[in-house]
């Protein structure tokens, strides 16, 4: 178990370190540090020292060493556009998309589930092949899509729900939360419903297919036949054992969810990290986006290796190699 | 059915539609911000109403179709000659080639997709200057689609290519001194093409939702050669001023084009899966 463990581990910062030399490459020879940050009256010897000063002149490897040991300490420099530290900036954002990730998550799981259980158990029932259509929609409906057009319904034509920014947030040290709000909690709903539909077809889907493969099981012919009820069976004996490859996808995609956050926190104007990205993007604010995607990328492999323990520690079969485990799947 | 209608209509965009959108002379400003033809002030020709300098609606959703369809093509294409020739180099010789390769696709498949495609349009165009930026924002958009997707194909391919690779019928043709290129080509390659088409059909569903979104996200198509993306984003500017006809109909369209794909796709697996027939 604990080569297992050192051998994933390695995994990871292996590919943490190769998301980093990314970073530094995009850092380093998408347009010019110095050029960024000097004003226009800068002589050529303030430019040569301010080079000296950043270690512009070290080597290759210098460079990427130190950049590699800043970014672990959370230093990622500062906002070209706006000389605030980075990682303040980053903090301070990060609170509305965990929000906005963890509310989508919610959604998809409380209503994804019991739609794969429908679809399951009543297989040729109208209502079961209606919602499997509307699965097929769903992952079919891009998620800027969804998003205009709930702003199109419930706001702009009923005008029930805000549609664009947070609403009132209290901060709670550094956190600023707007769940505690009315108007915080109102302004979450639209942005929650387009992130999660997608992800509730996700769920809906895999919860189906596993339930076709555990109704078939003997204990299921089993639990029947010593007179448990039919709904007590499919919903307690049966889902629950469907749900380790719930929460493992779940655990997977909360690492997509961030990223795609981004482009419904663009439709919805909500200050995230996704937005703040985004507006790096168009004012090619370097270091914001090298510091974005060092973390999403951090969190997404984070979440990844912890869903492979996870699993070697429930599954012991998946310990020993993982060469053979790798042939077996595929 | 309806993809064959739709990618017809986009092919002969030219022919049928009223005006060509990119036609700055065709346009009137008098034309502009006509509602859809059934509303009382809608006018002839204007099926599906103009936007706020005068542009047909109909006319740029075809060619925003056309445009969309292409890039979502040529991305598909792209990852997968570039996928398939990697996997089989990487199956069939194995050793450190083939660790490079596979090494390559983790650290690519470590960050999510929409992430990469967004980063290498916005460095492309970073690093462009602005007269050559939107010649090439269709080659950027297909390259930036298709680098996060070849390396499904790869692996998909990788996997057949080294059961394969071991087994009687290719020791024998190495033993003839077929060459390695043949080998694979004619004899590993033909025995992993279903997976792959089925592959090949969803991700080019998610390959115009790819390019729709960056381009709706300001990363994609210029406005002057608008994808389905570009428009949703155009239109969406006018949410408020209940012009909603300009966003609703793109929106539609792609809704449409990539549902017709996703269809295709899931017929096509369970059409070519051995277990459920």
């Amino acid at each position: 178990m604990i080569a297992f463990l050192i051998k994933r581990a390695a995994n990871a910062a292996f590919v943490m370190l190769a998301v980093a030399l990314l970073a530094f490459l995009i850092f380093r020879f998408f347009g010019d540090p110095v050029e960024m940050m000097v004003n226009e009256q800068a002589t050529q010897s303030d430019r040569a020292e301010l080079r000296e000063r950043l270690g512009l002149n070290d080597s290759f490897v210098t460079q990427y060493t130190r950049f590699v040991g800043n970014a672990v300490q959370g230093d990622f420099g500062m906002s070209y556009r706006n000389q605030q530290d980075v990682m303040v900036l980053i903090k301070e954002r990060f609170p509305a998309t965990f929000e906005l990730v963890l509310v989508a998550t919610i959604l998809s799981l409380i209503i994804g589930i019991p739609l794969g259980v429908i679809t399951a158990v009543h297989r040729e029932s109208k209502l079961a092949n209606l919602l499997q259509l509307g699965s097929i929609v769903g992952v079919s409906l891009p998620s800027f899509v969804v998003g205009i057009m709930l702003i199109l319904a419930f706001s702009v034509s009923l005008g029930w729900l805000p549609a664009f920014g947070r609403g009132d947030t209290v901060q709670i040290g550094w956190w600023s939360t707007g769940l505690l709000t009315p108007s915080g909690r109102r302004a979450l709903v639209l942005p929650a419903i387009s992130l999660s539909t997608f992800q509730i077809t996700l769920v809906m889907r895999l919860v189906r297919a596993e339930m076709l493969e555990t109704l078939r099981a003997d204990y299921i012919k089993f639990a029947r036949a010593r007179g448990i009820p039919t709904d007590r069976v499919q919903w307690r004996h049966a889902l629950r054992n469907c749900l380790m490859p719930v929460i493992t996808l779940t655990g997977m995609q909360i690492g997509n969810l961030i990223a795609f956050a981004l482009v419904t926190e663009t439709v919805f104007q909500w200050p995230g990290m996704g937005l703040l990205f985004i507006q790096a993007v168009t004012f090619v604010d370097i270091p914001v986006m090298a510091a974005y995607l060092m973390l999403v990328s951090f969190i997404f492999v984070a979440l990844n290796t912890l869903v492979d323990i996870t699993y070697a520690w429930v599954d012991p079969r998946l310990r020993d190699d993982a060469a053979r485990a790798g042939g077996a799947n595929g | 059915m309806l993809l064959a209608l739709i990618a017809l209509s986009a092919l002969f965009a030219p022919l049928i539609t009223p005006q060509n959108p990119y036609d700055l002379a065709a346009l009137e400003l008098w034309n502009s911000e006509i509602p859809p033809i059934w509303n009382a002030d809608g006018q002839w020709p204007y099926l599906l109403g103009t936007d706020t300098q005068g542009r047909d609606i109909l006319s740029a959703i075809l060619y925003g179709s056309r445009i969309s369809l292409i890039i979502g093509f040529a991305s598909v294409l792209l990852a997968l000659s570039v996928g398939l020739t990697l996997g089989l180099i990487a199956g069939y010789v194995g050793g450190w080639v083939d660790n490079v390769i596979m090494r390559i696709g983790d650290v690519l498949l470590s960050m999510p997709f929409i992430l990469i495609a967004i980063l290498i349009t916005a460095m492309a165009t970073a690093s462009l200057p602005s007269g050559l930026k939107d010649v090439l924002a269709a080659p950027i958009l297909i390259f930036a689609i298709a680098v996060p997707s070849w390396v499904q194909y790869a692996r998909t391919v990788r996997a057949s290519a080294m059961v394969e690779a071991k087994k009687e019928y290719v020791q024998a043709a190495r033993l003839i001194r077929v060459k390695a290129w043949r080998i694979m080509l004619h004899h590993i390659l033909p025995n992993c093409l279903t997976p792959i088409m089925v592959a090949a059909t969803l991700n080019f569903g998610l390959a115009i939702l790819s390019e729709a979104t960056l381009s709706f996200l300001g990363v994609g198509m210029p406005p002057d050669q608008p994808s389905l993306g570009t428009l949703i984003r155009i239109g969406n500017q006018y949410l408020f001023s209940g012009l909603w006809w300009i966003v609703v109909f793109p929106s539609i369209q792609l809704c449409l084009i990539v549902l017709s794909v996703n269809m295709i796709g899931d017929w096509l697996r369970d059409a070519l899966n051995p277990k459920l027939r």
